[in-house]
């Protein structure tokens, strides 16, 4: 099920800095949804959220994760976290594999790989006060004295820039950048190098985002973590980032150091992507690259390459046959900027420039014929 | 709304007050001192608290601000959306296309509201009617404004659907909201927006809710349609990248209040206010990677106690003596061009303790928050 060229790729082969300890690895991540239906409740399908996905994450390292919505990035968070099962394919931490585990190591590996959430209303109980918030994963963890968990909730609480007597408050009490640092102090209060930081920002206003931002790069440095930083908002994303993955439909299209993929993105989807994001200096006045069409669905992806639908470059180059009929795989195209693009060579500014000028911004809710 | 209706009669804005003298002709949109407040059952919030901007025609404005300044009021308030009560507009004029709309009758506004001025909203899920056709209710709207047959309105509402570049109209019209995708729900918002053929679209954070790849398709279309049809454009947004690149001018907001106006390049290139400066500071993308983001301290203050000086005196990193018991008056710096803070006014104008106060070191209080 899962995708041999995916699953094959050489580890080493990815975009990565130096020769630093490798702390979580995927191998040929896959995570299938099945859809029921018919008269039966039989299975008639499959929503295909990841499909065939690999990386390495160094410790120390932010690795960011960016793509639209629907596009896997959460599943994708969830199952390295071993919060889903994947259908197929691996996950290793400090190189033990957590299918391998016991029920009772993966609960005493847990604590040291973590989830930030992104709804900083929802992902805290109302009903519970700060100190049983933070505290749960503590007790949970086996730490049975009320003393030391309450010293933990207090630290966490201090990391965090928190007042270490909010301990009896509950959620309400808080706005939602306070919300949000108690998440994250839930997440740090069980020692973890590892966090996934799902959207963390996202819900936040500009003043308040940046805020976070810094205090989670703080903590990084502070207690030497490692993020898998999954979100949409590419400026948020290029500016905590070291190496950054384009995710799209299930799989990763591009994966590249940050400066390399905002400097040249080499898939066509990161290039609109990129064109995509208003720029807030109002002097710059560039014509975008406008995408046609939505993401497809990801029950019945599309055959080939999953962008063919919208690709531009195809377009461009006269809908060659092999964009439909062969998935590209990711592919060294040069200084380890990996890429699943059969014309990754051809993509480039002046390309995007040129397919841009001729755009009409109107006619673009349609995708491509195929 | 019937009770909007209802109470019209002994709201305190209706009653025939007097209102100032009209704007010049090429004024489209004058929003005098105007205060929304909502009696709630813990006080009363001054959601709004006394905006004056203005909007020529065919201009495009971006009234901009976080969660909870009091943007969405403002738009709402000139559409005459309010419930009242809990709200009640407590002062103000609101002069449309020369008249004075908050003393009509709801009924004559009615008439203005989706034809010569119209509101694209944020959800296009929750905006649209789930169980009507998205022709039916284009329809409808052309209905509601003009002399017209339903074939010619169904006919409109197909030829708009065309136009904001849906594939296939015919069939797109007889489709329900929930048979299309986001993006273009949103393109059916705008086509149902400019049915009319309105003065004056107000579009309240229309991208907000929609994928990067698909906010670019909506503003190019917005953009794109704005000029088509040359009505005059208030963008409400938080984003101020989306402001940059989509209007001329630009006025941000602040607990209630506008802070500054300009235009978008002297705005965004030169802030006056503290608050803007903040603002744009905090965005990733103006600082590179491994450098420290801008934090503007602490947060909003609380609706209930607002500051009674400079509302954004507790947060602010300039903030000196005068600042903490006198509210700045918006200071016209340029013509269009105007902050509300006491460091723009020369010395002789500024309040009590003026003599320190541009030496003075920059006033830190407990109010704000840790970090």
């Amino acid at each position: 099920m899962s995708d041999p060229q995916a699953s094959a790729l050489p580890a080493e082969a990815h975009a990565e800095p130096g020769q630093t300890e490798v702390l979580v690895s995927a191998k040929g991540l896959v995570k299938y949804f099945p859809i029921m239906g018919g008269l039966l409740r039989r299975k008639i399908g499959d929503v295909k959220a990841v499909d065939g996905v690999s990386f390495n994450i160094h410790r120390g390292e932010v690795f960011g994760l960016v793509g639209e919505s629907g596009c896997g990035k959460t599943t994708l968070g969830r199952t390295v976290l071993y919060l889903q099962r994947p259908t197929a394919g691996s996950v290793e931490v400090s190189g033990r594999d957590l299918s391998s585990l016991k029920p009772r190591e993966l609960r005493r590996i847990r604590s040291r790989i973590q989830l930030i959430f992104q709804d900083p209303y929802g992902s805290l109980n109302p009903r519970m006060p700060v100190s049983d918030i933070i505290g749960e994963g503590l007790l949970a963890q086996g730490m049975k004295s009320h003393a030391a968990r309450m010293k933990k909730v207090e630290d966490s609480l201090e990391a965090v820039g928190l007042r270490r007597d909010y301990t009896r408050r509950y959620p309400h009490e808080f706005s939602g950048g306070q919300r949000q640092r108690i998440g994250i102090a839930r997440a740090l209060a069980l020692d973890p190098e590892f966090i996934v930081c799902d959207e963390a920002v996202s819900a936040l206003d500009v003043s308040i985002q940046s805020q976070i931002l810094n205090l989670l790069l703080d903590l990084r440095r502070e207690f030497n973590l490692t993020y898998l930083f999954i979100a949409h908002n590419l400026s948020v994303i290029e500016y905590v980032s070291d190496r950054i993955a384009v995710m799209y439909l299930g799989k990763l299209v591009e994966v590249a150091m940050a400066d390399q993929l905002f400097k040249q993105p080499r898939h066509p989807y990161s290039v609109a992507l990129l064109s995509a994001i208003p720029n807030p200096d109002p002097r710059v006045r560039r014509k975008r690259l406008v995408l046609r069409g939505d993401v497809p669905s990801p029950a019945n992806p599309p055959s080939g390459c999953r962008f063919h639908t919208r690709c531009w470059l195809r377009e461009k180059l006269g809908n060659p046959e092999q964009c439909s009929a062969i998935d590209p795989p990711l592919r060294d195209i040069g200084e380890g900027q990996m890429t699943a693009c059969h014309f990754a060579e051809q993509v480039g500014v002046q390309a995007a420039s040129e397919v841009a000028a001729t755009q009409s911004v109107i006619e673009t809710a349609a995708a491509l014929p195929d | 709304m019937s009770t909007v209706v209802d109470l019209e009669g002994v709201s305190p804005v209706a009653e025939g007050r007097a209102v100032g003298p009209p704007p010049p002709a090429d004024v489209l949109l004058d929003v005098r001192g105007l205060k929304t407040y909502f009696h709630v059952m813990d006080g009363t919030v001054a959601a709004v608290d006394g905006v004056d901007f203005q909007l020529k025609r065919g201009e495009t404005l971006g009234l901009v601000g976080e969660s909870g300044c009091g943007k969405s009021v403002t738009s709402l308030t000139i559409m005459r959306l309010i419930d009242i009560p809990p709200g009640e507009i407590v002062a103000g004029e609101i002069w449309f296309d020369g008249r004075e709309i908050l003393s009509l009758p709801m009924a004559e506004t009615r008439k203005i509201r989706g034809a010569d001025m119209s509101m694209i909203f944020q959800e296009p899920m929750t905006s649209l009617n789930p169980v009507f056709t998205v022709g039916n209710q284009i329809a409808e709207a052309v209905k509601a404004h003009r002399q017209v047959s339903n074939r010619g309105a169904w006919n409109r509402a197909v030829e708009m659907l065309a136009a904001v570049g849906i594939p296939s109209p015919e069939q797109r019209a007889k489709q329900y909201p929930h048979e299309l995708s986001g993006g273009m729900r949103q393109r059916v918002m705008i086509a149902m927006a400019l049915s009319c053929d309105p003065k004056l679209v107000i579009a309240d954070e229309p991208t907000t809710a929609l994928d990067v790849t698909i906010q670019a398709q909506i503003l190019e279309l917005i953009k794109a349609m704005q000029q088509r049809t040359g009505a005059a454009l208030l963008l409400i947004t938080h984003d101020l990248a989306v402001v940059a690149e989509t209007v001329q001018r630009m006025a941000v907001m602040y607990a209630g209040k506008i802070v500054e106006t300009g235009t978008a390049e002297d705005v965004l290139l030169d802030p006056k206010h503290p608050y803007t400066q903040g603002l744009i500071t905090s965005i990733p993308s103006n600082v590179p990677r491994g450098q420290r983001l801008n934090v503007i301290r602490g947060t909003v203050p609380n609706p209930f106690r607002m500051p009674v000086g400079c509302r954004f005196e507790p947060r602010c990193p300039l903030a000196f003596e005068p600042c903490r018991d006198s509210d700045p008056p918006l200071r016209t710096l340029d013509p269009g061009r105007r902050a509300a803070c006491w460091l723009q006014y020369p010395l002789s104008e500024r309040p009590a303790g003026r003599d320190a106060a541009a030496s003075s070191q920059p006033v830190t209080t407990e109010r704000v928050a840790k970090r």
